[in-house]
């Protein structure tokens, strides 16, 4: 291997026509590039010295072949300078700080000393554009400077005015600009911060153009036959064309008019070949109208060599399809097609312990059917890395020509590590290895509960699949990324992978207060733990036959030895804590790993918060803990089953006695807006703090209007207990809240565009419907009615005002917090922390002196706390402290 | 009407204070690093002007951390290079 070298410097520097001449190959003066016979002219664009792109065809250069000539540049000899468009605004500062006569830079060496200090200092300051006054007198020659005018793209000009105060507009050429700026000694360069050796400053406009290699603008050869060639390729046709013309136009005198015409034609002409995207120029368009990709437009942007080709690279072994549930799968599992893993292989070495597995695999061949088969191989590679495609015609020749040394390409089977990502990658839990089982059907299937971490959901989302080739990687992969690696969150040291959804409703439902259950009951309810013996029975029912309580079902699940004191999400934070004798049952108490009361919920297990979980994984690590989640996802399946779980329009029912209350409410409030209003008509409104009167009138009466659709929600909710499924969803976080609940069963109320209430439309009004004026509840948007009661036309109008506020909001929000990512990666990717805990850059640079100013890995923190205080105490005394 | 305070007086302003060269050496050894490793600070940040802080020396900053209670970072001060 060659040994790595350092770079000392890099130069930035331009191009000198000298430097272009020497390194062409060609000059360049036919626009042609095939003849008749499809041989490339001489001198033309497709000159056989540029390179060849042809097989078979050899560079008349180097002489290589096709594959291995890199290209050689040629050159045109252009009529005219032109301006180069990258370089306008240096020319426009150095135009504007040098003298239009001596071309001395327009300070004389004591304002020069003021600037940069003294000489012998030597500070890394320049003298900037600023440092100049406008139209001053040249130091040097005396000369009055006159204003430089720049518009873009390519147009310089004087500009002064005449003894009759008459603007005068004069046009500099790009041949007197380039006479000035050759005028400019090296000395006045570098004190502008320009090194004269690499760039002299009348290189910015070219006299001779280099032409690329015919490898960086290959031509194509269409179905058809017809060769179709690139952009760039035709772009130089039109540098040629104007070019040539413009000479013999030159050599036969032709009119100053002319000339000048051309001249810009050759100057718009060789703008857009570099830059077909500089704002004052029309584009130049192919055939078909389409802009042309020109030279700053394939580095440029998303597809462009930067971020396109360089950073954005594509991969081979992944596959990509829509993802769909299986809650039967372990959450570390992803089940993967038939049609994929036979498709996709591990390379295996053959050994002399493995030898007749793998001649099994060969003779299997590419073509696995089912699920059960052994897996196949699709590859053999013989030690001399010749690679043989396995197909039905020659797997007993391969099987048998196998021997140690060899390498096959076997097909994926069950247990293989592979690395499941879902776009947009934003955190590190995006990507994680899970181990493949092998499926029928068309998609990967992966448990819910990690979703969160994915971001996820199953309406259609597409995941890609990683299959690492090497031990090395799939070791990597599996200690580093697996999903238990993954299920605290680095960003607080939570889980973040839990039960969701049906999980939690299921487990709630299971231990809320207390329920009995039978043998049979109890076995279909553990059958996934493979539990060898039911504990003893806690009572027997009436005829005599053990029964097993609920909290014992859920504890089967946890480990020995637990112990915790918390309140579940169902807790309302009562006054004084009545604890085991809570009438919600939130006061979960769990002691040596049998759960003596409370509910399991979103506090317990969920995604996000997952107290019990995180403790377990605390005390009893990761693998435990991704047991746990299997084990507590699969009992609150079945638990949910054993009742099932349903909602539908008449879960939204009222009684008539709630629907009398619920207009009375809104009766009342209506009149209070209204009685509010005629104070403030009146005058009488005291205005708060701070606010004007109208802004106290809006305040109180959204006020108002809130406080009532809170109490028809209260009402609502009186009625609607746990035997509501909307409710058991609201109360265990499952999903969902009891303002959901009450927008579908009580009222929808106010609708606000920027959290005001509705007030755009016509004049006075929001809608024809109102008088002009109306400050009433209705008129601005406040909906009474409710989702199961249906909303009227007007009220419809406003929910789809405040509607499509929402939409717009994340529309604009994604955007932009996603470009804001976007730099803050490119800023932070490369800065460590350093085994003394500082944070560094790669240059050693110090940024955090500790890394979060307290030396704290967030993932082992607990919420953020470097140690869980309370949870150990409470752990060792088994009591709330 | 001039109005003139100290900047240190202000409540979210953290406590500055200049590095002797003793702390200094101590401080770059126990990193192992060069004064330019250090995070820098501009000589005309209304802070360092205050305390009288000269370009080249090391500063201490002792800020409220919402992790650690108090947090020390220290900053070289260096000139403002010119826009």
């Amino acid at each position: 291997m060659t040994s790595p070298k350092r770079v000392g410097k890099i130069e930035f520097g331009l191009l000198s026509p000298k430097e272009i001449r020497k390194m062409s190959v060609r000059k360049i003066i036919w626009a042609d590039t095939y003849d008749d016979d499809g041989f490339p002219y001489p001198q033309g664009l497709m000159d056989l010295g540029l390179g060849v792109i042809d097989p078979g065809l050899r560079c008349k250069t180097c002489d290589q072949k096709a594959s291995d000539c890199p290209g050689h540049f040629g050159h045109i000899e252009l009529a005219k300078p032109v301006i180069h468009v990258g370089y306008t605004r240096l020319i426009r500062k150095l135009l504007r700080v040098t003298c239009r006569s001596c071309s001395r830079l327009l300070l004389s060496p004591s304002e020069v000393e003021k600037i940069l200090g003294p000489e012998d200092e030597g500070s890394d300051e320049i003298i900037s554009e600023k440092d100049i006054k406008k139209e001053r007198v040249c130091p040097h020659c005396g000369e009055q400077q006159l204003k430089i005018n720049f518009e873009k793209p390519t147009t310089f000009s004087e500009i002064w005015t005449d003894e009759n105060g008459r603007k005068i507009d004069h046009k500099l050429t790009p041949a007197d600009i380039r006479a000035r700026l050759e005028r400019i000694p090296d000395e006045d360069l570098r004190l502008l911060g320009i090194n004269p050796d690499v760039a002299r400053p009348e290189w910015t406009i070219l006299t001779v153009l280099p032409v690329p290699p015919v490898t960086m603008r290959p031509s194509i050869i269409l179905e058809n036959g017809q060769r179709s060639e690139d952009d760039l390729t035709h772009k130089l046709v039109d540098i040629i064309r104007i070019n040539q013309r413009f000479k013999e136009n030159q050599d036969a005198g032709a009119p100053q008019l002319i000339i000048e015409d051309l001249w810009e034609l050759l100057q718009y002409h060789v703008t857009t070949y570099l830059d077909n995207e500089v704002a004052g120029c029309p584009p130049a368009r192919h055939r078909s109208g389409r802009p042309l990709k020109t030279l700053s437009q394939r580095l440029k942007g998303k597809d462009g060599r930067f971020r396109g080709s360089l950073s954005g690279k594509r991969v081979n072994f992944s596959s990509r399809t829509v993802i769909s549930p299986d809650p039967n799968l372990s959450i570390g599992e992803v089940g993967v097609p038939l049609a994929i893993a036979n498709e996709m292989s591990v390379p295996v070495r053959v050994t002399p312990f493995n030898i007749e597995e793998i001649r099994g695999m060969v003779q299997k061949g590419p073509g696995r059917k089912s699920l059960n088969e052994q897996c196949g191989a699709n590859y053999a590679i013989r030690p001399d890395n010749r690679r043989i495609r396995l197909s039905d015609l020659n797997l007993e020749l391969v099987a048998e020509q196998i021997e140690p040394g060899w390498t096959i390409d076997r097909q994926l089977r069950n247990g293989d590590i592979v690395l499941f990502n879902r776009q947009p990658s934003l955190h590190r839990m995006s990507i994680m290895a899970h181990r493949i089982v092998l499926m029928e059907g068309k998609t990967f299937r992966l448990n819910p509960a990690v979703c969160p971490p994915y971001n996820a959901d199953f309406d259609g989302d597409e995941m890609n699949l990683h299959v690492p080739q090497t031990e090395e990687a799939r070791a990597e992969a599996y200690i580093l990324a697996s999903v238990q690696e993954n299920i605290l969150s680095p960003r607080f040291g939570g889980p973040i992978i839990g039960g969701i959804h049906d999980h939690i409703s299921g487990i709630f439902l299971l231990t809320h207060e207390l329920r009995w259950f039978t043998k049979p009951e109890m076995l279909s309810l553990l059958r996934f733990t493979r539990l060898s013996h039911l504990p003893p029975a806690e009572r027997a029912d009436d005829d005599g036959r053990p029964c097993w309580s609920n909290k014992q079902v859920f504890s089967m699940i946890l480990p020995d030895g637990l112990n915790m004191v918390f309140r579940a999400s169902s807790c309302t934070n009562c006054e004084t804590c009545r604890r085991e004798m809570c009438e919600r049952d939130a006061y979960v108490r769990i002691v040596d790993g049998r759960l003596e009361s409370g509910t399991i919920d979103k506090k317990s297990i969920g995604a996000f918060d997952g107290a019990i979980l995180q403790r377990i994984i605390r005390q009893y690590g990761l693998a435990r803990g991704l047991q746990f989640i299997d084990d507590v996802t699969r009992l609150s399946i079945r638990a949910i089953m054993l009742d099932g779980f349903s909602f539908g329009i008449d879960d939204e029912d009222l009684t008539r006695t709630e629907y009398g209350q619920i207009d009375e409410v809104l009766q009342n409030a209506s009149l209070d807006v209204e009685r509010r209003i005629k104070i403030y008509i009146d005058g009488q409104l005291e205005p708060m703090p701070g606010r004007t009167l109208d802004e106290t009138l809006e305040m109180q009466i959204m006020q108002v209007l809130g406080k009532a659709r809170d109490r028809t929600g209260e009402i609502a909710g009186r009625h609607l207990g746990l035997s509501n499924s909307a409710v058991v969803m609201a109360v265990s976080g499952a999903r969902g809240s009891m303002l959901n609940l009450t927008q579908m069963a009580g009222c929808l109320g106010q609708q606000s565009v920027r959290g005001e209430r509705i007030v755009r439309g016509y004049d006075e009004r929001t809608l024809p419907h109102f008088k002009k004026g109306d400050r009433g509840a209705e008129a601005h948007g406040f909906i009474k009615n409710s989702y199961k009661s249906g909303l009227n036309p007007t009220e419809f109008f406003f929910h789809a005002i405040g509607g499509r506020e929402g939409l717009v909001d994340t529309a604009v929000r994604t955007s932009q917090s996603g470009y804001l990512q976007r730099r803050m990666i490119n800023a932070l990717q490369d800065l460590k922390v350093a085994y003394d805990g500082t944070v560094r850059t790669t240059g050693g640079r110090i940024i955090q002196f500790k890394y979060g100013e307290d030396n704290t890995d967030p993932s082992r923190s607990s919420f953020g706390d470097p140690v869980d205080v309370k949870g150990i105490v409470e752990n060792i005394l088994k009591e709330e402290v | 009407m001039s109005t003139s305070f100290d900047v240190l007086d202000h409540v979210m302003v953290p406590d500055h204070q200049i590095m002797s060269e003793e702390e200094v050496a101590t401080l770059l050894s126990s990193y192992t690093i060069t004064h330019d490793q250090l995070p820098k600070i501009y000589h005309d940040d209304p802070a360092v002007k205050s305390i009288g802080a000269k370009i080249g020396d090391v500063i201490r900053i002792i800020r409220n951390s919402q992790t650690a209670g108090k947090a020390e970072s220290y900053r070289l001060v260096v000139k403002r290079p010119k826009k």
